[in-house]
């Protein structure tokens, strides 16, 4: 590892130290969320005032600017809150542990977001509010797997071997995400398949998916910053012993 | 061979054996994990023969009518292969239409009448303003005249 980073040039090591990183979140945290405002005020007026009205669903689909980009998040935070907790268990990194723990409120907060637009939208368009196929239910397994995390996490008092055994939790849930992803294909559900993937063309109109896009990209500015504020509270909370966070 | 090495290794082989017991349990529940069945897989009895189920297909062109008491509707349900005849009371969804996707839940009569307790329209994923739609249907026409002709 030594060697890697000497030979780059650039030593990006030394910010994986809790003391480093916590300036240089604080730098990134007022960009990322000044533009994740701007570009989530700018998804919504294209998608509720400029993208044309669906040819079948009417106004209702609208709703597909908040409730896709929830769920594709909700799924991208927990791979990524999985990865930081097996970084975390492999090279023991304390700062690891610490962005596992700060992601996963967000992800849980994308879920139940994309659960209750979904909810919201099922109702007019199939006629439930809920229904057991294999796209909701494992959506709704994401969500307790999240609530399982978080739990799990502040019922052990050592915060070391909290860590560990929320990161295995972490790790053994991510098998869940292609589950949800690939439901559509693998089973009849209700829910209709992906309108975007990247063998096909998109089935929505070119205004309707950029909607989206500015939507999902303000989304993921979003967690960035909430993220970094998160993890800068870890730090502090954690290490209030180190002179460097003394406040006296 | 490093710690943090063995540790990797570790978690690795855990995640791979996970998938694999993943793999295998989804595909054994394969079957039980369908929201719906097809007209033909009801047809070939893959279908629970008492007790409620649900259906899934389009919706026969053509086929809704409203039985004479006003209450009830009757259509088909087709997987452009088999088709079946479903008798429902109550309000239709908004988006049901003849032609699109249809999920009904209820349960097959002696008679072969599908008596569905619910119905729920399921809808496609492709997003389009109407005169996109409407140009499509279009060319479609122009398509199917050129090949009367």
């Amino acid at each position: 590892m030594k060697n890697l980073a000497t030979k780059s040039g650039f030593n990006w090591l030394k910010y994986a130290s809790p003391k480093t990183f916590y300036p240089l979140a604080g730098k990134l945290i007022p960009w990322c969320a000044i533009s994740a405002a701007t570009l989530i005020a700018y998804g919504l007026y294209i998608g509720l005032l400029v993208a044309p009205t669906d040819f079948q669903q009417g106004e209702g689909y609208r709703i597909i600017f908040v409730h896709v980009p929830a769920a594709w998040f909700s799924m991208f935070l927990y791979l990524l809150m999985a990865l930081y907790a097996g970084m975390g268990l492999v090279f023991n990194a304390k700062l690891s542990y610490l962005m596992a723990t700060a992601i996963a409120p967000t992800g849980a907060m994308f879920t139940l977001l994309a659960l209750v637009t979904g909810s919201l939208w099922g109702k007019p368009m199939w006629g439930a509010w809920w229904v057991w196929d294999a796209r909701l239910t494992s959506e709704l397994i994401l969500l307790f797997l999240y609530i399982g995390y978080i739990s799990l996490q502040a019922a052990i008092d050592d915060k070391t071997r909290a860590d560990k055994a929320s990161a295995v939790l972490a790790l053994v849930g991510a098998i869940n995400v292609p589950i949800i992803f690939f439901s559509v294909k693998w089973w009849n559900t209700l829910h209709q398949g992906s309108s975007i993937s990247l063998t096909k063309a998109p089935a929505m109109a070119a205004i309707m998916l950029q909607g989206m896009l500015i939507m999902a990209i303000g989304f993921w500015l979003y967690s960035i910053a909430v993220i970094l504020m998160r993890v800068r509270c870890e730090i502090l909370e954690r290490d209030s012993k180190t002179a460097m966070f003394r406040q006296d | 061979m490093k710690a943090r090495h063995k540790r990797f290794g570790l978690i690795a082989v855990g995640l791979i054996l996970l998938v694999i017991a993943a793999v295998l349990i989804t595909n054994s529940f394969r079957s039980n994990l369908v929201f719906f069945f097809t007209p033909t897989q009801v047809e070939q009895g893959e279908a629970p023969k008492s007790g409620s189920f649900r259906i899934g297909g389009l919706v026969e062109s053509g086929s809704l009518k409203r039985l004479s008491d006003g209450l009830h509707v009757q259509f088909k349900v087709t997987d452009t292969a088999k088709t079946m005849l479903v008798e429902y009371k109550g309000i239709l969804p908004d988006l049901f239409k003849e032609g699109k996707g249809v999920v009904a839940e209820g349960k097959l009569s002696a008679s072969g009448l599908f008596e569905a307790s619910q119905v729920l329209a399921k809808h496609d994923e492709n997003y389009m303003p109407p005169e996109a739609a409407a140009a499509i249907e279009a060319a479609k026409a122009a398509k199917a005249k050129e090949g009367v002709k």
